[in-house]
């Protein structure tokens, strides 16, 4: 039976049933609306600080925190992994504190960013790249001791060395692994970002994060959902528009998937 | 190059010269090759047989440069092989073809290397290179797209278009199944018989040593070294099923089983 039906139509259904059961047991009186707000006021919430440009503002102060922190995490973190990969005692050193620095979240880095750049944008940017950066340094360093040897022989009997080696062979080889790193550098340096928005109020700038934690100040907790629904949004879409395409491209172009 | 017609045919294209190659394994020290002399001469399509363990793989790394001679030594020419060079090419067991690449973008990986080619000239030369192995249909396909044969195939036309002076084959057919491998042997010996090229193929497949070899050197294992060598003085193109092939063959295996075991 299940199997006659579009496959989408259960989860729509569902969603309803659940949004549905939601809004009624609000509305029904069992609960606080200040606690726990309806759907359809978190809706009005989206719907009057989308109108108000409040929304658009944060989300725009965030993307660009994020773009410019992850660019930089991503820049540094390529050469600093082919280096790793590259000089033994490089690896020895630096990518076995990338392994360490990697497990800390790097929200852990808000004190010290705090008190080493003030309370300014420049801070912000510190959390995220450190967030990015030892995902990509790892991702690029592993990618690259993968490359098959064969294509190394193969190249260097070509006459290929040096620059030319690396720009043309091992880094091609290697692009499915590095560009799974950055997926992963990306969504650490999301992670951390809303978390510093959240625990420092940066003058520079009103983020998704800060709006958040505005809105637990002045107890709307619409707001509060409201964001955590925005945020959620905003990181399937980087996903989906940036990451899966050219993942898929990748795998789909080398035969690795159909 | 341009009076290389007028040199005898018995002049060499590559020397060695008691060449020994050890290895530092868990096991501790092995000898893979023991003092092997040899000449490959100009134009020559040698063809190297052994059981595994033979040391003919090891050898083939050694005149490709990617490894290291501990005593004596290897020249082409009259220039030592010290590292890879383009004057040698090499075709793996594995193709070898770059994934990211599309077939004529392979060919043309180590044409692009060669300064001294304008662009449209690397085009011609790999897409010649192509229609040789006839692939010239295929040019934008992805390797992945490719048959295993087609695949050895490409990769044929790749080590060939550069013009290396010697071309050094590692198994290249092992990986095959029996129909794709004889008619490769069909296109090799053809285009071996208009190119001219200076070969040297590596393989544990003895008829295919005597199918493609004008000589076949026998080697025998622990440690690597020559056992003999055996003139193959049969028309070509030759076919696998020849009684007369298959006679030598059969002489070759006798000679390889004679050794005795260490």
């Amino acid at each position: 039976m299940a199997s006659k039906l579009p496959r989408p139509v259960i989860p729509t259904l569902v969603a309803i049933l659940l949004l549905g059961g939601w809004e009624w047991y609000v509305r029904s009186g069992r609960v606080s609306e200040v606690l726990f707000p309806a759907p359809s006021h978190v809706l009005q919430w989206f719907w009057e600080s989308l109108l108000s440009g409040e929304l658009l503002a944060a989300t725009w102060v965030t993307m660009r925190r994020l773009i410019i922190g992850f660019a930089i995490g991503a820049a540094l973190g390529v050469p600093l992994g082919a280096l790793c990969a590259r000089v033994r005692w490089v690896r020895d050193t630096l990518g076995v504190l990338a392994l360490g620095l990697q497990t800390l979240p790097s929200v852990c880095w808000v004190p010290l960013a705090l008190l080493w750049f003030g309370i300014r944008e420049e801070a912000v940017l510190f959390v995220v790249v450190m967030g990015t950066l030892w995902a990509v340094v790892l991702a690029v360093q592993e990618s690259v001791l993968n490359v098959p040897p064969l294509y190394l022989r193969a190249a260097q009997t070509m006459g290929s060395n040096g620059w030319h080696l690396w720009s043309r062979v091992i880094f091609p080889a290697a692009l499915p692994g590095v560009l799974s790193g950055m997926k992963q550098g990306w969504a650490f340096a999301w992670r951390s970002l809303m978390a510093a928005e959240i625990f420092v109020v940066i003058v520079t700038g009103f983020g998704l994060g800060s709006l958040l934690n505005a809105g637990r100040e002045l107890l709307r907790m619409d707001q509060v959902m409201g964001v955590m629904a925005v945020v959620m949004i905003v990181g399937l879409l980087a996903d989906l528009i940036f990451f899966s395409p050219i993942e898929s491209w990748l795998r789909r172009s080398r035969g690795l998937e159909r | 190059m341009g009076n290389r017609s007028e040199t005898s045919p018995a002049t060499a294209a590559l020397t060695l010269r008691n060449v020994t190659k050890r290895f530092d394994g868990a096991s501790g020290r092995v000898t893979a090759l023991e003092d092997i002399t040899l000449d490959v001469r100009e134009g020559e399509f040698l063809a190297i047989v052994g059981p595994s363990g033979c040391g003919k793989s090891t050898l083939l790394s050694l005149l490709a440069g990617l490894e290291h001679t501990n005593e004596g030594t290897i020249n082409l020419g009259d220039q030592p092989v010290e590292a890879p060079g383009r004057d040698r090419l090499v075709m793996f067991q594995q193709d070898a073809l770059f994934p990211w690449l599309n077939v004529l973008e392979n060919v043309l990986f180590g044409l692009r290397l060669k300064p001294d080619l304008t662009e449209s000239e690397r085009l011609e030369s790999a897409r010649y290179y192509l229609n040789l192995v006839g692939l010239g249909n295929k040019e934008k396909a992805r390797p992945h797209e490719l048959s295993g044969g087609m695949r050895q195939r490409v990769a044929l036309a790749r080590s060939l278009a550069p013009n290396p002076r010697v071309l050094l084959m590692d198994e290249p057919f092992s990986a095959l199944d029996a129909l794709t491998r004889e008619q490769l042997y069909g296109d090799l010996q053809e285009i071996f018989t208009k190119r001219k090229k200076t070969i040297v193929l590596v393989t544990h497949n003895i008829r295919e040593a005597v199918c493609l070899g004008d000589r076949v050197v026998l080697f025998s294992p622990n440690p690597g070294r020559v056992q003999q060598v055996f003139d193959v003085n049969l028309p070509r193109p030759r076919r696998l099923n020849d009684p007369s092939l298959a006679n030598l063959a059969a002489e070759v295996t006798e000679a390889l089983t004679s050794h005795p075991a260490k």
